[in-house]
């Protein structure tokens, strides 16, 4: 009991007790309940000793599968966080998902905030490795939505055609995807859709139940590729985040079509700007201010996202740990994507290019998806600044080739600021 | 969740009404029976190995089913799980099997020399014959909840048993794990090969998890009996051959299980088995027998006629395609089988198969000869 009140009273936003004893006392009352009911490091039913259920990863090739040595399994396998998410749980998508010889995918979830500290040992490794070498044991992770900081940030429109930043936030005290009970992942709707209702001006909109959608506001979703459907990758419905499907999931939009939030797919929220075009500086500031307005919202009713210092906002794969933000844009390439020193230099300004219909997609015709390739470790005004500066010196890349020029390989950027 | 019920216990700080889940899209046989009422008062219980109602009902929540084929909906994680969730589980085996109530006691017969007749179904029409069940080793959970640690521990058992079949039973056991390339392909050319699953109703239940970790095939060196581990139950065995001598079949497939019984016995394990349920397997659908005997037969004729269904029906029979479940038949061959599993011996069950394609290859012959079948139509079994 002690550590949940801990981990609230030292988050960032110094959210008095007594405002959450006074509006939140359902929240309250849930962590006094919980503590009750389990307790942190119960051990589980262990019939077989640990040599003896660690998973065969001989063929594997994931982070997970990377750390997750013989000793470290035996440390971790009995333990449990409060909420009662274990080792084997966390790890079942990488053991069920062997991965690919070209992409390493990550191996393993956290199934609520506290997760990432009682499987520390696991987690921290994978972090080290997925995040470039964050460490988590002695670094701070920065947080900064003040989009006023921003320079430049509008693009030449004659190459840039989408503008695009998503991020995903989490409900301090209510299980993640992979484990949420269906009352939990109700309640996550029951309070996003609260706060999401408060909004106003160019942000008001309109939630969407995937369970009671008509035919025609599907068809309006599809059409303005705001709807998603239940997960098909094993990466995910072996971690269990597709149960009880389409239960408690829906999309929220503005009635712009600028701002648009995923409620209980593959996180609690993810949240959308975006609009077409080049202006990434106005994407972002709506982003920011969407992002603060709906956190004060729920700070109303006596809730917060998960955060901390360490690992800046919590989300379910430890990919999306940090700012959990990924910006970037649609942009045409004919040339600079032909010549043999594209990926370097995407490289060396630390993007990364994807297809235009996201990850694992390949491009169509010569237009990419080129966005930030870091998550954690600089924050969020820093990782647009990169998308900013990176992608005008791949339009400046762009124009030297059509006139005829040459263009260099700019030097690296440093990763961590 | 499947496998580690410490998760579970955070239910318990909503009510019911919060924690039930939404089932008006639903047409299965879980989604019929389980009311709010009978949720409330199975959410706080839980079998000894830690599985819960909400483990039970998974699959059939996330898979709400079709309108036309009715689902199970349910699975059992382990032997106690039939009776620690009786409230729910009683009415879905009565709807399932077709009024089989919970004071009702199942028959089982493991004796060849009682079936009547079924050598001599003719190969012209019958192309293969087959049966196969199921079996539990007691004291194990099943494959929606056990841990690598009993999966593996339920293989290497398995092996060991099997191991010690000798006669035409000498066989050997492939790990999926450890199968080299060639070995792979000459089981795929045989039909025996099994794959990871790829339904949602079994992978929903958590049943593929860790694949293929302590899952394999063993066959005999005739490559007449065959022994699936870890795949949808703990052991799946059938015995099969090309033509009609479904005695043979039935014969082979008896003494086989009848010696594995044995050794697992020697070895001090026994089947979970109980004289209500009869054999306990991981699904609903095939408690009792967990038998199903047929045979690939062709009725081009037949399967045309506007009666074909009906017939079926009265011979307690069903049709599939020769992919098998969810097949369509192809070139007018048809796999036709014993529709029942609970309440009938393994001998009667073959019998009404026997007896049933019998007389469905007669009726083929009168219609290639362009004469009627009415006078064949059966009385309703």
């Amino acid at each position: 009991m002690a550590s949940s009140f801990a981990r609230i009273l030292s988050s960032k936003r110094k959210v008095g007790i007594w405002s959450l004893v006074g509006a939140g006392s359902l929240t309250v009352g849930f962590f006094l309940n919980r503590e009750q009911h389990v307790n942190a490091g119960a051990h589980v039913r262990r019939i077989y000793p640990a040599s003896a259920e660690y998973p065969d990863l001989r063929k594997h090739n994931n982070c997970m599968a990377s750390h997750l040595t013989p000793a470290v399994y035996a440390k971790l396998c009995d333990k449990t966080t409060p909420n009662g998410y274990t080792l084997d749980l966390a790890i079942q998508t990488g053991v069920d998902n062997p991965g690919h010889p070209f992409i390493k995918t990550v191996g393993m979830v956290a199934g609520d905030e506290e997760s990432y500290e009682v499987f520390a040992d696991i987690f921290n490794s994978v972090i080290r490795e997925r995040h470039n070498g964050y460490d988590p044991c002695n670094m701070k992770h920065p947080t900064d939505l003040d989009s006023s900081k921003i320079r430049g940030g509008q693009f030449d429109e004659k190459y840039v055609l989408s503008s695009r930043v998503r991020t995903g936030r989490s409900i301090r005290g209510l299980s993640l995807p992979p484990a949420c009970t269906r009352a939990e992942r109700r309640e996550v709707e029951r309070v996003v859709i609260d706060a999401l209702a408060g909004l106003k001006g160019d942000l008001a909109g309109k939630y969407y139940s995937l369970t009671l959608m008509n035919e025609q506001e599907q068809q309006q979703l599809i059409d303005d590729h705001f709807l998603f459907d239940k997960p098909v990758s094993p990466l995910l419905t072996c971690a269990g985040m597709a149960r009880d499907w389409p239960d408690a999931r829906g999309i929220w939009h503005n009635n712009e079509k600028t701002f648009l939030v995923w409620v209980n797919e593959e996180d609690h929220t993810r949240v959308i700007s975006m609009e077409k075009g080049g202006n990434m500086k106005r994407v972002f500031e709506r982003f920011c201010r969407g992002l603060q307005e709906v956190e004060r919202l729920i700070q109303e009713k006596g809730w917060e996202f998960m955060w901390n210092e360490r690992l800046g906002y919590i989300l379910t794969c430890p990919s999306n740990l940090g700012t959990g933000l990924r910006a970037g844009v649609h942009v045409t390439l004919p040339r600079l994507s032909k010549d043999p020193r594209f990926p370097k230099i995407l490289d060396n300004l630390r993007l990364q290019k994807r297809g235009t219909g996201g990850v694992d997609t390949a491009a169509v015709g010569n237009t990419f998806d080129i966005s930030n390739l870091d998550r954690l470790g600089q924050s969020e005004v820093q990782l647009v600044q990169t998308v900013i500066d990176g992608v005008n010196y791949l339009i400046e890349c762009e124009k030297k080739l059509e006139r005829g020029q040459d263009v260099k390989i700019p030097a690296p950027i440093s990763q961590f600021k | 969740m499947p496998f580690g019920n410490t998760h579970n216990q955070l239910k318990m700080n909503y009510i019911a009404e919060q924690e039930y889940p939404d089932l008006s899209q639903h047409n299965n046989h879980m989604a019929k029976v389980l009311t709010l009422e009978m949720y409330a008062n199975l959410r706080d219980k839980q079998t000894p190995s830690g599985f819960t109602v909400d483990d039970v009902i998974q699959t059939g929540v996330d898979n709400p089913g079709h309108p036309f084929i009715m689902t199970v909906g349910c699975v059992a994680g382990d032997e106690e799980t039939y009776e620690v969730f009786k409230d729910l589980l009683d009415p879905i085996i009565e709807d399932r099997h077709g009024g089989y109530k919970p004071t009702d006691k199942h028959k089982t017969d493991l004796n060849p020399d009682n079936l009547q007749g079924g050598d001599d179904l003719d190969p012209n029409y019958v192309l293969s014959s087959r049966v196969r069940t199921g079996r539990s080793i007691r004291g194990f959970c099943l494959p929606p909840h056990c841990s690598r640690g009993e999966r593996r521990a339920i293989e290497g058992l398995s092996v060991e048993a099997l191991g010690a079949l000798d006669g035409d039973l000498k066989g050997k056991y492939y790990a999926l794990k450890d199968m080299t390339e060639e070995e792979q392909q000459q089981l795929i050319d045989d039909h025996f090969l099994f794959d990871k699953p790829v339904s949602p109703l079994l992978l929903a239940s958590g049943m593929a998890r860790d694949w293929p970790d302590g899952r394999g095939i063993w066959h005999n060196d005739n490559k007449t009996f065959l022994v699936w581990v870890n795949e949808e139950d703990h052991l799946r065995v059938i015995s099969m051959q090309k033509g009609g001598n479904m005695k043979e079949v039935f014969t082979r497939f008896c003494t086989g299980l009848t010696k594995i019984e044995e050794l697992f016995k020697e070895k001090g394990h026994e089947f979970m088995w109980n004289e209500h349920l009869g054999y306990v397997l991981t699904c609903p659908s095939n408690l009792g027998t967990g038998l199903r005997g047929g045979v690939h037969v062709k009725l081009p004729n037949l399967s045309k006629h506007e009666k074909f269904g009906e017939i079926l029906k009265r011979l307690r029979l069903q049709k599939r395609g020769t992919g098998g479940v969810d097949t369509a038949a192809v070139g007018g061959i048809f796999d036709i089988s014993n529709a029942d599993r609970l309440g009938f011996s393994e001998v009667e069950l073959v019998q009404m198969v026997v007896d049933g394609v019998k007389l469905l290859v007669e009726m083929e012959k009168r219609l290639e000869a362009g004469q009627s079948i009415n006078d064949l139509m059966p009385e309703q079994k």
